[in-house]
């Protein structure tokens, strides 16, 4: 019955433990995860089933009573020690003739002074020693466990970093508004009054037309390059219509052929979209870039709870993934990769896909053909 | 011809209504976002709307929906949509619905008066007008395989075709006859199984049908 009633106040008792902690010695005991701190009646059965709670348990009746055995030994020791350190004051208030009876007490009473100060400093040390037993075991035994700490630990690293990702990605999106509705608007606008002027003054020197035309194909330049920078940052058609999109308008720009077949039965998240986006975009410059290459192909597909994007190139292979990634030692792409793609290309896209807990995989032989595999977490 | 613009941007509106007038069009409304744009048609009527494809309040793809109702509910009035970046897949949304009276341009496209107004008559007379990077990234994406049959030559007077031009139009543009024009359309149409038709914009319907867009 004791034991029934002890085991249902065990989550009060843990409660007034982890109370006790916090006011004397300013240690917080954390809750362990999936335990209600004071759990109700229909609470209790998972509460004594989970490690946890046994663990709890475990303190209650072992732990503790130790502990209060320990406390009462301190107590009697201080009690002993201050009797024993005070002799000399007790033999002034015992009456004469209770001190005449036993000869030599003064030496003797010396020595039980001495033995008493040892022992209220031996206690001292004791005590503390005692607090910090029991600190130690009710962090372990009432606290969440080693484990569960670390994955605790695991689970903010990993949202920290998943919203510095979406942070980052917001802010690219905010650039690339500012600059789209912003400085590309302006260029647009005088590139096309720069247009006008040149339809419509008939009258203008040679001279004039010359300067028009220049800064009419400069604002036009300028307009393209502005483009394509903002492209690269985040472009709005992979925020209105996703990848497939997003990622066609960049093969339709490049040199080579490209064919891209996009089949997922939906968005993926946001930054996951991000990063496959720039991962795919990069790859494609490269196979530009270095590759030689007469054609290149691009699938992304989702299977299972992952994104699975390939690029293929036929061109002359030699690409490298350096697997010293957090040097920043990768290789470029191909056969001509010159000292100005090393540590940036290959290895960059790894660490970003990386920062998303993404794979990449690279195998191209020389004389190629390449194929680079990025492998994105993609919850369904 | 008359025409209304939408567009947010202040100095590109005025920019665009100067080529417009330019060109001959008489401009009656100049307005800001979609909502107004569809009041303006409402009320005016015109031969073309000019809209850009951003804009508020949503800054996504307002003007392309715009377009859609406008098409749907005037079909006398023809629409030309204008973006700062050209995706195939709001061309697709406009020509997978209607291949005739629409147009589909980079809004830098304006800047060379002389060819934005042409296209711009050619939209408001009922044909198409799309921009050489739309079809370059239709071409890219469908179908790539029966294409890979055509001549350097041929895939470019395709584009040209895809994008609106009449054979002559071609012509100029490639600095050759008429005759060398019709010879490389007569191939194509060949080379990818396409019935003959004669109207400028039934030609357009069939390149498109075969690039994807007009699935049927």
């Amino acid at each position: 019955m004791a034991v029934v009633v002890a085991v249902a106040a065990a989550p009060l008792l843990s409660w007034t433990q982890r109370q006790r902690f916090r006011l004397l010695f300013g240690v917080h005991i954390a809750v362990p995860d999936g335990l209600a701190e004071r759990p109700g009646l229909r609470g209790m059965v998972p509460w004594l089933l989970s490690a946890a709670g046994r663990r709890q348990l475990r303190y209650h009746f072992l732990a503790g009573p130790l502990i209060v055995l320990g406390g009462t030994l301190t107590l009697a020791c201080w009690v002993v020690g201050a009797a024993a350190a005070t002799v000399y004051l007790w033999i002034w208030v015992t009456p004469t003739h209770w001190r005449i009876d036993s000869p030599g007490y003064a030496t003797k009473a010396a020595y039980v002074t001495v033995a008493g100060v040892a022992l209220l400093y031996g206690t001292g040390w004791f005590a503390k020693a005692l607090a910090r037993v029991d600190t130690a075991a009710a962090r372990t035994l009432l606290g969440p466990s080693r484990e569960e700490q670390l994955a605790r630990r695991v689970t903010d690293l990993a949202d920290s970093r998943a919203s510095v990702i979406d942070a980052a990605d917001a802010e690219r999106r905010r650039i690339e508004r500012d600059l789209h509705d912003g400085a590309q608007q302006r260029l647009v606008a005088l590139a096309v009054n720069l247009g006008l002027a040149k339809a419509t003054l008939g009258d203008l020197s040679d001279e004039a037309r010359a300067v028009i035309d220049d800064a009419h194909r400069e604002a036009k330049e300028a307009i393209t390059e502005l483009g394509n920078l903002v492209r690269g940052l985040h472009p709005a058609v992979l925020e209105d219509r996703g990848l497939d999109a997003a990622l066609s308008g960049i093969a339709a720009r490049l040199p080579v052929p490209v064919r891209v077949a996009v089949d997922l039965p939906h968005r993926p998240p946001p930054t996951i979209e991000a990063v496959a986006y720039f991962v795919v975009s990069e790859a494609l410059t490269n196979v530009v870039k270095h590759a030689r290459a007469t054609r290149a192909e691009v699938t992304v597909e989702q299977v299972g709870g992952t994104l699975l994007a390939v690029v293929t190139d036929d061109g002359v292979g030699g690409a490298e993934l350096s697997t010293e990634l957090g040097a920043g030692h990768g290789a470029g792409h191909g056969a001509e990769a010159g000292a100005a793609s090393r540590g940036t290309g290959m290895a960059g896209l790894a660490k970003r896909v990386a920062s998303v807990d993404g794979t990449l995989s690279c195998h191209s032989p020389v004389g190629g053909p390449t194929v680079i595999t990025v492998e994105l977490p993609c919850v369904p | 011809m008359r025409a209304v613009i939408a567009e947010d941007s202040v100095l590109l509106r005025v920019g665009v209504v100067k080529v417009l007038e330019a060109a001959g069009f008489d401009v009656c409304a100049e307005v800001g976002d979609a909502a107004g744009l569809l009041a303006a048609v409402d009320e005016h009527r015109p031969d073309i709307a000019v809209t850009d494809v951003r804009m508020p309040p949503g800054f996504s793809d307002e003007g392309v929906r715009a377009a859609l109702l406008i098409r749907s509910q005037h079909p006398e009035t023809a629409v030309l949509l204008l973006s700062q970046y050209v995706e195939e897949r709001y061309a697709a949304d406009l020509l997978s619905a209607y291949t005739a009276g629409v147009g589909y341009l980079l809004k830098q496209r304006v800047a060379d008066v002389e060819e934005f107004a042409e296209a711009a008559r050619r939209v408001a007379a009922g044909g198409t007008a799309l921009d050489p990077q739309v079809v370059a990234q239709l071409l890219v994406r469908r179908h790539s395989d029966p294409l890979d049959r055509l001549t350097p030559r041929e895939r470019v007077v395709l584009e040209l075709m895809a994008s609106g031009r009449s054979n002559t139009g071609i012509a100029a543009e490639l600095v050759v006859s008429d005759g060398a024009v019709s010879k490389h359309i007569n191939n194509i149409f060949a080379k990818l199984d396409l019935p003959r038709a004669d109207a400028d914009h039934r030609r357009v319907l069939a390149v498109l049908r075969f690039l994807g867009v007009a699935e049927q």
